[in-house]
């Protein structure tokens, strides 16, 4: 298996003026094609930073992240929107629709910033129909955000993580405003996905959630501390 | 920027827009006003100018008046009373001699003596002016003839005892009948009527320096027969309380016409030196410092009308254009408050791919779209600024009319006014309004591309 993204010794600091708070002290990782993993750990253990440097949000202080062969590390501005146009699809724990769209324009916004600005066309649409039929929500098209349940909205949110098919899809806390039930739904669209092949990378507090993927990596001080599921 | 990807921004921008439909209403606001009052008022200075530009090529772009005037200094002493003498002022005729065979660019003369008389048909009366003058007159004045015909050269050289009535005295004097072969009284001589005028409406004041003119009530005889059958000679002789007094005037006002055609420009430039020629021979005949005349030149009046209403569009533009700027810090404010309102939807497009100048795009394009609608609205209020003007003297005529006078100050005030929509300030307008969508929307929209995109997305 080929590594879709690579860490290598990745630093992160912020500098605060009276103190610099090393939120990444050398992380390095491989993840390998189809990987499906978890990244725990408490608050404060530099999760959110790795997730926000996976998911191109941000550029290290030190070290290289290649993702899909380029290195991230120096990128512009610029760049790093193309990146995370094309290479990231993102899942937020509150869902973050854009209220006043239907279910069916969230899925497009993506497809608004494509490198080159190419029109929509009638197959992109038929495309963005496609997704939303495979995470269960063909009929709910011209629904708005208020009008749905929760995992209604986070099954949006997949779709349109999915639309611009990504190298890795990136998951923050996924199910944590959801209830157990919801939860099980979700995740088990998530393990399809990879089931289909699919890089996923899901930040979770949850033991339930972790457990069903194939790889937890735990946090804690800035460093990975180790993989497995560790109690607690 | 592709057409397509220009369509979606604009759409974009649409639907935030009607997204708040109260909040995107009132912020336009500003801005409607704001065109509606440069349109408005460039209106106004347009339909003003364009009015005084009429009542200017009504007395002739390429005439020279020159007027008797009564000197200040013998008025006071004619003040003393019971004493009878003669007050001689004005110009003479050898003025008019003088003027018209030494000074080559005037091509035409036409003096003017005036009177106020009663004029009798029966029972009929009209308190007249009576107006001697020559055929060219007709012509000079831009009167059109209704029936009948105007002075000739024969009546003049005949001392012919024929009048030609204006629309309104032949309205008075002869309600029923057609006037043209009847006879009139003025001052208990009979004169025949040979023709009557058309409707004509009276000129207004320009500056100060003409009076206005109501042509509708006048009496017009050959120069000649008014000097020798209304008068004494040159003198006219007045019996106030007490006293006599007399005043021996020529000619009240002689029209000196320059060059030949009305509308070349060469002509033109001929007017204002040669008035200057005029001033400086009457001023040798009549002696230094008897300020017994004037000249005024139509050409002069115009140019100051347009000085004039060139400082007016200044002022008046500055005022609008100071609303715009208001309308402008109105749009800026409530787009920094949506700014801050959607921050997270900032975060979220960043998130999902959007560059920087994606979110200032977005923005900026919000912005223009608010203040060119805006500007669109303003113009088409602007357009009907003649309507409403036409609207608010029906209404003043309706309500507010004073019924003692027949008309009212305020009605009086808009019929005045005939505001004309300058074309080239819908352009003008509706490009300004862009522009102050994007000089006001830039500072909002690169505000919003600067928000870092971990910061925006967790902003609450």
């Amino acid at each position: 298996m080929t590594a879709v993204a690579r860490l290598v010794d990745l630093t992160k600091f912020y500098d605060l003026g009276a103190v610099v708070v090393k939120a990444l002290r050398g992380v390095s990782l491989e993840i390998p094609e189809g990987d499906y993993i978890a990244i725990m750990g408490s608050s404060g253990s530099g999760k959110s930073t790795l997730l926000n440097l996976l998911a191109a949000l941000d550029r290290p202080t030190q070290g290289q992240y290649i993702l899909n062969g380029r290195d991230t590390s120096q990128m512009s501005d610029n760049d790093l929107s193309v990146v995370r146009n094309s290479d990231i699809g993102f899942i937020f724990q509150s869902f973050n629709l854009i209220t006043q769209y239907t279910v069916l324009e969230n899925i497009e916004v993506p497809l608004l910033y494509r490198p080159g600005y190419p029109p929509i066309t009638a197959r992109d649409r038929n495309r963005c129909i496609d997704v939303a039929n495979q995470v269960g929500l063909g009929d709910r098209l011209d629904h708005r955000p208020f009008q749905l349940s929760g995992g209604q909205q986070q099954r949006v949110a997949i779709a349109r993580a999915l639309i611009n098919d990504p190298a890795i899809i990136m998951a923050d806390e996924p199910t944590g405003n959801l209830d157990s039930k919801t939860e099980e739904e979700i995740m088990q669209i998530l393990t399809d996905l990879n089931n289909e092949g699919r890089t996923i990378i899901i930040v979770t507090h949850e033991k339930s959630v972790a457990q069903r993927t194939s790889r937890q990596i735990y946090m804690k001080d800035g460093l990975i501390a180790g993989e497995g599921i560790f109690p607690g | 920027m592709s057409f397509s990807r220009f369509l979606r921004t604009l759409t974009l921008a649409l639907k935030s827009v009607m997204l708040h439909k109260l909040r995107s209403g009132l912020t336009m606001l500003g801005i409607v006003f704001g065109v509606f009052s440069v349109i408005a008022m460039l209106a106004i200075g347009e339909g003003a100018s364009s009015q005084a530009q009429k009542q200017v090529l009504e007395l002739g772009a390429t005439n020279i008046i020159v007027r008797s005037i009564k000197p200040p200094d013998e008025t006071s002493s004619s003040g003393q009373s019971g004493q009878s003498f003669v007050l001689r002022y004005g110009l003479t005729r050898k003025d008019l001699n003088v003027i018209s065979e030494t000074i080559p660019p005037i091509l035409g003369v036409v003096p003017v003596r005036e009177l106020t008389q009663e004029v009798r048909n029966q029972q009929h009366t009209l308190n007249s002016r009576i107006v001697g003058s020559t055929p060219e007159y007709l012509e000079m004045n831009h009167l059109k003839m209704a029936q009948g015909r105007f002075l000739t050269d024969k009546d003049l050289d005949q001392m012919a005892n024929v009048v030609v009535l204006a629309y309104e005295t032949a309205q008075v004097l002869f309600p029923f009948d057609n006037p043209v072969g009847r006879p009139v009284q003025i001052a208990n001589r009979a004169y025949r009527v040979v023709g009557v005028t058309q409707d004509r409406t009276a000129s207004a004041a320009i500056g100060g320096s003409l009076s206005g003119q109501d042509y509708n009530k006048d009496v017009y005889m050959p120069i000649l027969t008014l000097q020798s059958r209304l008068n004494t000679g040159d003198l006219f002789i007045r019996r106030t309380q007490g006293s006599f007094s007399a005043v021996s005037v020529v000619y009240d006002q002689i029209t000196l016409k320059v060059g030949d055609t009305d509308e070349t420009t060469d002509d033109r430039d001929l007017v204002i030196p040669t008035a200057e020629v005029v001033r400086e021979t009457i001023r040798n005949l009549h002696g230094e410092g008897k300020n017994d005349f004037a000249v005024v030149v139509p050409l002069e009046l115009l140019k100051q009308a347009d000085q004039i209403r060139k400082i007016f569009n200044i002022v008046l533009g500055s005022i609008a254009a100071i609303s715009l700027i208001v309308g402008g810090i109105g749009i800026m404010n409530i787009m920094l408050a949506t700014v801050t309102e959607r921050t997270r939807e900032i975060g979220i497009r960043r998130a999902l791919g959007a560059r920087r100048r994606d979110i200032i795009q977005q923005f900026l394009t919000e912005t223009i779209v608010l203040s060119g609608t805006g500007g669109l609205i303003g113009i088409m209020m602007g357009l009907l600024t003649p309507a409403a003007f036409v609207g608010i003297q029906l209404f003043v005529d309706a309500y507010v009319m004073d019924k003692s006078t027949g008309t009212s100050d305020i009605g009086r005030l808009f019929s005045g006014m005939e505001p004309q929509v300058a074309v080239w300030s819908l352009p003008l307008a509706f490009g300004v309004s862009v522009a102050i969508g994007i000089i006001f929307g830039t500072y909002p929209a690169r505000a919003a591309a600067r928000l870092d995109p971990i910061e925006a997305l967790r902003h609450e």
